[in-house]
């Protein structure tokens, strides 16, 4: 491959190079940042169209009804826009909003700056990732428009038959899907090989930030977990498209008619691809979180991570035992009782380490002055969100409560108490925390106070209800309460849970205050580039490498090669001039 | 600009003993390890649930396949000796070896190309049977798989003058990226061979 002759120089790039075509990783990481709320943002507006169905079904929704001439005629929704939506807000949100957050922007932008080296250890490659996951999310966000039939309505899981025989928008799905798989491998090689090959001198494996660690064990999460799915995603697309019959078993009846295809496929065997990739997904989903939580905790109590090692183990454990869990989502399959038990002792297993680095966390608050940053606030709600989510977990990883609570909301409320005031929280905070970094001024503290406890209050106000829904047996994916012209109402055929009917008024009230709220983050966010205070190199007096650069860090980083004498988290220690001992100044001679 | 500062792309990491390109590619395997691994399992599954699921033998030509067998193993013995004559820093001959596996690569796609229009031909289409559709499948992404590696090998082969000339441990190390892809790719087919066509 070519390199510029001129490469050793610093020279003026075009904005298109600089901004838009960058190899720089803070570059991409911002713009893996951005696009990645942008989409949180589509996902989220996608869901509060959904909530004015359930609230109010059958009414007319003013004004946004207008927008979609075809999914909402006059206003009403038609239930094959329902799914649409229901499956696109699930894969908007995972796939192109919070894992590109997390590991995206947050990977990209940190791990490089952690580990004290230049930039990744593919640049070029790191660019393609971010530009595959682009090409990916415009052509899951163009099957709205393009497909015929509208965009995918199998859910975000997909499962056959009811995928295979689906519109065309399940063929945009799978093509986006493995646009994404790609992109995600593409970035995690990259970040396993920039934390093996390149940490600064002296940076031993176990002086690094618990966050560095973190996203280690998730991209090998996602270097092993993700290729099951692509295969499932290719012969799912040779369903769909060559008319072969993996996923569907002989004598399938649609319509009154059978249908004509040579069947022998198994349905389930396409559960288990799925969820192999799905549910280390989830820890995907929460790794990287934890570990930017832990570096936010540790700056702002002032002391060291209690139990730095105890932490490091759990997370590889959980990355380990995340890949024997996965048939725990596929209790109801009629899989057999033998494989039940082994999933649900395995599940049990798994809670061990979740617990192991809550429990760290919880303890590093002990008899710490604590600085209440913006930051920190969200740091803190995480870990009470976060043992909600994991606890309602429980039950559901037990075979005979899954029995009754399956498919119901309480599922909803769990992983959205585990991903949205969990891993978004954590997200969020490390957008406010990192920020300064980035471009030198903090985020208003007060908007930003107000953008912390409007979305605290109301998002509880969305999932908690959804428990005790769940708890009373409504289940989930349903479009219409009550059930159009027939006279009866679901609440004829689901009268245990007409009492709880009402609650949808109220999360859906909640929803959209939530999403006003995130009105405010919009504004700080572009406002503060301009007006926002300005911060020095190491605003919140922290001590891992990323703070030991100019802000914001020039390409290539940092002006001197640093070294590393000192372990991540050395605040207050005894002896020492300040509260914080940065990990590459050397220790003062005894 | 940041591409000079990045350590260990030409020279091998000093605790890890690899160049960053290598781990890569050692990482980028395990991902196709788990694809196929995948893809194996489902024939697994369905082969052992279908009853009416055929010996491979019945319709697929064996002595094609044997010679393919044959091609795809010379061509990663050719690979290897035009990563060889890099190291003995011999260009012409790494151009002889490089253009066989080339050639070779050509000479499977185009057997295969044969073989799939024998079927085709008999109206063996991948939705006649599930084992038809896996063996269009398996074979198709295989395919696939050869075709990037000709791309690889091509741009190395058209480029080897000025890469050999400007960085020549980069390209060798380049080289011998791509010949582990490649012997990976053979070692696919090896598994494919009798799971398709003998058992």
């Amino acid at each position: 491959m070519s390199h510029d002759q001129d490469s050793h120089h610093e020279h003026k790039l075009s904005f298109i190079q600089k901004y838009i075509f960058s190899v720089d990783h803070k570059v991409i990481g911002i713009q893996y940042g951005i696009t990645a709320l942008v989409f949180l943002f589509i996902g989220f507006v996608l869901m509060m169209l959904m909530r004015w169905q359930l609230a109010y079904p059958d009414q007319p929704m003013p004004i946004l009804g207008s927008l979609f001439p075809n999914g909402m005629p006059e206003g009403l929704m038609s239930p094959d826009f329902y799914n649409e939506l229901g499956a696109m807000h699930g894969t908007i949100m995972i796939f192109l909003g919070v894992v590109p957050l997390g590991v995206g922007a947050f990977g990209n932008y940190l791990v490089p700056l952690q580990v004290g080296a230049p930039d990744m250890a593919f640049p070029k490659m790191n660019a393609a990732s971010y530009w595959t996951y682009f090409v990916g999310g415009v052509v899951m966000f163009a099957s709205f428009f393009l497909a015929e039939g509208g965009a995918a309505q199998s859910g975000w899981t997909s499962y056959p038959p009811l995928s295979v025989l689906a519109g065309e928008g399940q063929t945009f799905w799978l093509v986006g899907m493995i646009f994404l798989i790609t992109s995600s491998l593409l970035g995690s090689v990259n970040i396993v090989v920039t934390i093996i090959q390149l940490r600064a001198p002296g940076l031993s494996f176990f002086k690094l930030p618990f966050h560095v660690w973190a996203q280690f064990v998730t991209s090998f999460l996602l270097l092993l977990a993700f290729p099951p799915l692509e295969a499932a995603g290719v012969l799912q697309l040779m369903d769909r498209v060559a008319g072969t019959s993996f996923f569907m078993p002989s004598g399938l009846v649609m319509g009154e008619t059978v249908l004509d295809i040579a069947g022998g496929g198994n349905v389930v065997l396409y559960q288990h691809l799925f969820w192999f990739l799905a549910h280390p997904e989830v820890y995907v989903l929460i790794l990287p979180a934890i570990g930017l939580i832990t570096e936010i905790i540790a700056t702002n109590t002032r002391k060291p991570l209690y139990g730095y090692k105890t932490i490091i183990y759990a997370a590889i454990f959980l990355g380990f035992m995340s890949f024997l869990v996965w048939a725990h989502h596929m209790f109801m399959t009629g899989m057999g009782t033998v494989m039940s038990d082994f999933f649900q002792v395995t599940t049990m297993i798994i809670s061990v380490p979740s617990v192991v680095i809550l429990t760290v966390l919880i303890i590093t608050l002990w008899g710490s002055s604590i600085r209440f940053t913006l930051p920190m606030h969200f740091a803190l709600a995480f870990l009470p969100m976060f043992a909600i989510g994991g606890l309602t977990g429980l039950p559901l990883g037990l075979t005979a409560s899954d029995i009754y609570l399956h498919d119901t909301y309480y599922v909803i409320g769990h992983f959205h108490y585990v991903v949205a005031p969990g891993t978004l929280f954590a997200l969020f905070a490390a957008v406010y925390h990192w920020y300064p970094k980035a471009t030198g001024r903090k985020m208003s503290s007060f908007w930003g106070k107000m953008h912390f406890w409007g979305s605290f209050i109301s998002i509880n106000f969305v999932f908690f209800p959804m428990l005790l829904q769940g708890i009373s047996h409504l289940n989930r994916r349903m479009y219409n309460f009550p059930l159009t012209g027939e006279g009866t109402t679901l609440w004829d055929i689901y009268p245990h849970a007409a009492s709880i009917q009402d609650l949808n008024v109220i999360i859906s009230i909640a929803a959209w205050v939530l999403g006003a709220f995130q009105l405010i983050f919009i504004v700080n966010f572009f406002l503060s580039m301009k007006f926002g205070k300005k911060a020095g190199d190491n605003p919140w007096e922290a001590t891992t490498l990323e703070w030991a650069t100019p802000t914001p860090p020039p390409h290539g980083n940092f002006l001197t090669e640093p070294s590393v004498y000192r372990g991540p988290y050395e605040y207050s220690v005894p002896g020492e001039e300040q509260d914080f001992s940065p990990q590459h100044i050397p220790p003062k001679p005894a | 600009m940041s591409e000079a500062l990045i350590k260990y792309i030409d020279t091998p990491h000093p605790v890890t003993g690899v160049t960053n390109s290598k781990l890569a590619i050692w990482l980028f395997l395990a991902t196709e390890v788990m694809l196929f691994g995948g893809l194996f399992s489902a024939y697994i599954i369905l082969r052992s649930g279908d009853p009416s699921w055929p010996h491979g033998s019945e319709f697929l030509d064996i002595k094609l396949a044997t010679i393919n067998t044959m091609v795809l193993i010379t061509s990663s013995v050719t690979m290897v000796m035009a990563w060889a004559s890099l190291m003995m820093k011999n260009l012409s001959k790494f151009r002889l070896h490089m253009g066989i596996t080339i050639i070779l690569s050509f000479v499977f796609l185009v057997i295969k190309y044969f073989e799939y229009s024998h079927k085709i031909h008999l109206e063996y289409y991948p939705k006649t049977h599930n084992f038809f559709g896996i063996y269009y499948t398996l074979t198709g992404l295989h395919g696939l798989h050869i075709l990037g590696g000709v791309f690889v090998n091509l741009y190395f082969l058209i480029t080897s003058g000025k890469a050999w000339r400007e960085a020549p441990t980069l390209f060798t190390g380049r080289v011998e990226a791509a010949g582990l892809y490649w012997h990976f790719v053979d070692l696919v087919w090896i598994f494919l061979f009798p799971a398709l066509y003998l058992l």
